[in-house]
């Protein structure tokens, strides 16, 4: 019989999610992405695909970039979770969300919140990342509209301009 | 005045910061209290009689809400061009994934479970799955001969010419279904209310398709109808007749519960039940002389439409249009028709039977060069149609394009004749891993609804002075990611001499906007546009005529000017209507006159290699040069032409549905294969600009045209690099092999070549 609540029992986990410690009561195979957008109601993060190829729905997890589509939310015990929300700093825009707006490296928006997080952990990793290190970085996310190219365009943008803005997030 | 011009510049894109930020909010982002999920019971056959519904007893049933067609209060039908396609299948499924059942439930962790739970009997009867199929008649599934729609478009005298013929020279050409792949899956929330009575918010192109539907479907008057588009997460053509379906069946389940029901695809499922672009076929038949000049010839051009006609009337007529591209035809006839089969029904994607019309067209060039030893460069250049000329439908060209001239930019851009000598001299010698090409494809794509249908359209733009001294932009275009909210405010600023700030753009509603039209065919910067320019200089005129505003002024003034208007008279609303240019006549009947009020014209340039070891293709530059009128928004024009390069490759390289018995065995992202970041070469954009009468400042549709190109560029360029001739696209690694290893002769052209002399 299928029930209208089919879950089994709620766990406590605790989290950080943009700074701000959390403690939720959820099923531990619940996902990550639905745990951010339904719970938390951060709805940056996008569901594209739900099989973990198309990125959209990627966060920062201890600094690394993961697809919540693929992340119980058990896996994020005790974590640090950065999501497109977090990176704005009072009003005032990371400076790859900047240089996606000047480039044009958003349209449509909806791989925008994947795709900035991604490359904010590329520019972690890599500061000065030439242009084949930009497309393999950003090979995990994709885009239907934009072809990349203005995408790529303002990686290196944010790059060369780190010194004017916050820098890569974390 | 410090107004300076605003037109021609990159300014900020209007929702960007939303975008950027992660606010913008898409319709999987809303909730409403109380809200139901939805989910669709679907066909798992192509085509028979429902003999049973049995809802399988591990269920909980009562805390579902289940809808048939039993439930629709009007027509069951999707209305659009026809009404033939059910809202939900009544006893006959016709394509695999068609609805039968809707079902809702508080908790959408459920639905799926009980999707599977419902069993359905049906007793099967014979399907089709190929144009060839729906031909020969094996089984009627559509009227009395299988055919949606038919045109003929005849000029001069075609059976006079082949008797003038040096050569005759036939080829046929097959183009694949193409996912639109939008990276947001159709969704739609419906509420309501029996007093108010419909409203939808979702992901959508046309707000006022959708508001027809509903009207049909509910049987409501079109003030109980609300259509809101949310921010729409790309849409590409998939977007424009399928969220009618969808806001049809949230609507059924929201009227039978009372409480709002969100439905949302999952990407397989959006895949597997949406439109694709049309499969189609071409085949040639070219009477040339000896030097290289297009005396006419017959082309038929066949599109595979799936089980219902939806859009296939209106994309086949655009493929038979563009089907004899930018060329002098003396004479033509061209045969089109759309024909059924058991598979979801085909509909709308970039370029709207261009792309497969134009890919047969740029093929046949190279081909017809190859016969007569010229280059595909000097082929083309003899035959570029010249002003004064006139098209295959008779329309004269008017405007002072000179194909030859952008040919031969094109050409100096890419560095073609010295990389076509270096690509022979280095092909050469077996130990080559890597072969190169280059090729080019030359084309052209009208702007703006075909023939008669903008004046059917009637589109009304309007604009409105707020409480606050800044205008709003009130028209049904919607934003898709293509700039039509940044573009349309520039349109608005620049005919007032205002700044950007000064204007903002109404969120799509049918209750707030007039009907401006769908948003389609490369029309929203040419004819809405053109009539955003001429609602926006009607609130001058109303403020001038007032006394209250001088004929020179400031920002600051004209802000003034409309807050005292509207404190005085409670508000300043200015409309436009579209009203068909003079010398614009289009034959119906016949299928003859001015097809569309402009063309945008290009040539593309695409340089291959072939990895000898695993046939992988990579595309390792591209330019792309066009004529698209006046550039509005260089960045945001940029973005279309490179995005649609790109969906162009995909379409020639990457993407192929593989069907069994008309359903989608791929429909997810790990095996339908888009281009990711590291497939694409540079795409390199330039742009001639003319201009245009019939735009605003002088722009032309620029949406659909970098669909056409890429693929017969790039087909082209693969032939050079192989010596073979490929006909067909997708064309992937183990096509190229199979050709590459066939037992029979590789070249083909003899038996497609009848020389005269």
């Amino acid at each position: 019989m299928i029930e209208s609540s089919p879950r089994v029992a709620a766990a406590a986990i605790s989290l950080t999610v943009n700074g701000t410690s959390r403690t939720l009561s959820v099923h531990p195979m619940e996902r990550l992405l639905d745990v951010l957008r339904h719970q938390l109601g951060l709805t940056g993060a996008k569901e594209g695909c739900g099989e973990g190829e198309c990125g959209s729905c990627a966060v920062l997890l201890n600094g690394e970039l993961v697809v919540s589509c693929l992340i119980p939310v058990l896996q994020a015990q005790g974590a640090d979770i950065v999501t497109i929300e977090g990176l704005v700093c009072i009003d005032q825009l990371h400076a790859l969300q900047q240089a996606f707006l000047d480039c044009g490296g958003a349209q449509c928006g909806i791989c925008t919140p994947g795709m900035i997080l991604a490359a904010s952990e590329l520019l972690r990793k890599k500061p000065q990342p030439t242009r084949a290190d930009v497309r393999e970085g950003l090979s995990g996310n994709l885009c239907r509209c934009t072809g990349y190219q203005h995408i790529l365009e303002a990686v290196e943008e944010a790059a060369h301009g780190n010194n004017r803005a916050s820098g890569p997030a974390k | 005045m410090t107004n300076e011009r605003i037109v021609g510049k990159s300014v900020p894109r209007m929702e960007g910061r939303d975008k950027v930020t992660g606010c913008a909010r898409y319709v999987d982002d809303m909730v409403l209290p109380d809200m139901l999920y939805g989910a669709t019971v679907r066909s798992r056959i192509p085509r028979g009689r429902i003999k049973s519904i049995t809802f399988e007893r591990r269920v909980a049933w009562r805390d579902f809400v289940v809808v048939s067609a039993k439930d629709i209060p009007g027509k069951n039908c999707v209305a659009l061009i026809g009404e033939d396609q059910p809202c939900l299948a009544d006893g006959v499924v016709s394509h695999p994934e068609e609805p039968i059942l809707l079902l809702a439930h508080p908790d959408r962790h459920v639905l799926t479970k009980a999707v599977e739970a419902v069993s359905i009997e049906y007793d099967p009867l014979p399907a089709i799955f190929s144009i060839e199929e729906s031909e020969r008649l094996s089984q009627v599934i559509w009227g009395t001969d299988n055919v949606f729609k038919h045109y003929v478009i005849e000029k001069g005298a075609v059976d006079a010419v082949w008797e003038k013929a040096d050569y005759i020279i036939e080829g046929e050409y097959r183009t694949g279904a193409q996912e639109q792949l939008y990276i947001e899956n159709n969704g739609m929330i419906a509420a309501f209310d029996p007093e108010r009575g419909i409203t939808v918010w979702g992901s959508l192109q046309c707000p006022y398709y959708v508001h027809k539907a509903l009207m049909r479907l509910c049987a409501l008057p079109e003030d109980r109808v609300r259509v809101v588009q949310t921010e729409t997460g790309g849409a590409f053509g998939g977007k424009e007749d399928y969220p009618s379906v969808i806001a049809a069946h949230a609507s059924l389940l929201a009227i039978k519960s009372g409480k709002p029901v969100k439905i949302i695809y999952d990407r397989m499922e959006d895949m597997a039940a949406t439109t694709k672009r049309h499969p189609s076929r071409t085949r040639h038949r070219t009477a040339v002389t000896c030097d290289g000049k297009i005396l006419g010839g017959e082309i038929d051009f066949t599109i595979d439409g799936g089980a219902y006609q939806t859009l296939s009337a209106v994309v086949l007529s655009r493929g038979a249009i563009h089907a004899g591209g930018p060329y002098y035809w003396p004479s033509v006839r061209i045969r089109a028709k759309a024909v059924a089969t058991n598979a979801p029904p085909h509909g709308a994607f970039r370029g709207f039977g261009a792309p497969q019309s134009l890919f047969a067209m740029e093929r046949h060039m190279d081909r017809i060069a190859e016969v007569l030893r010229l280059s595909p460069v000097e082929i083309r250049r003899r035959n570029f149609l010249r002003p004064g000329q006139s098209t295959t439908t008779e329309q004269t060209v008017t405007e002072d394009i000179d194909l030859g001239k952008l040919l031969d930019r094109a050409l100096a851009i890419s560095d073609y004749d010295s990389k076509k000598k270096r690509f022979v001299k280095e092909n050469t010698g077996d130990r080559n891993v890597h072969k190169k090409g280059i090729g080019i494809a030359t084309f052209l794509h009208g702007a703006g609804f075909t023939g008669s249908g903008e004046r059917n359209l009637g589109s009304v733009v309007g604009v409105e002075a707020c409480a606050d001294g800044r205008l709003r932009v009130l028209v049904s275009s919607t934003e898709f990611g293509q700039g039509t909210n940044t573009v349309l405010c520039q349109i608005a600023a620049e005919a007032l001499l205002l700044s950007c700030e000064d204007v903002t753009i109404a969120q799509p509603d049918t209750n707030v906007v007039p009907n401006s039209g769908p948003t389609v065919a490369s029309r929203t910067v040419m004819v809405v546009g053109k009539l955003v320019q001429s609602a926006a200089l009607g609130i001058k005129q109303t403020l001038v005529n007032s006394g209250m505003l001088s004929d020179a002024y400031s920002s600051e003034e004209f802000r003034d000017a409309c807050r005292a208007y509207v404190s005085a008279h409670g508000s300043l609303r200015s409309m436009a209507r579209y009203e068909q240019p003079a010398g614009v006549v289009w034959d119906d009947e016949k299928y003859r006159g001015a097809a569309y009020a402009a063309f945008a014209w290009a040539v593309y340039v695409a340089e291959v290699s072939v990895d000898m070891n695993t046939y992988g293709v990579t595309v390792n530059d591209f330019v792309a040069l066009q004529e698209v009128g006046k550039v509005l928004h260089p960045l945001l024009a940029e973005g279309q032409i490179v995005g649609g390069v790109a969906q162009g490759i995909g379409f020639a390289l990457y993407e192929k549905v593989v069907w069994d018995r008309g359903r989608m065995q791929n429909g997810q992202m790990t095996n339908y294969i888009m281009p990711t970041a590291m497939d694409l070469p540079p795409i390199q954009v330039y742009f001639e600009e003319l201009g245009n009468v019939h735009g605003a400042f002088g722009a032309k549709g620029i949406g659909e045209l970098p669909m056409d190109g890429p693929a017969p560029a790039i087909l082209n360029a693969l032939c050079d690099a192989l010596g073979v001739s490929f006909d067909s696209i997708p064309l992937l690694p183990e096509d190229i092999f199979d050709r590459l290893t066939e037992n029979s002769t590789v070249d083909t052209l003899a038996s497609a070549v009848d020389e005269r002399r």
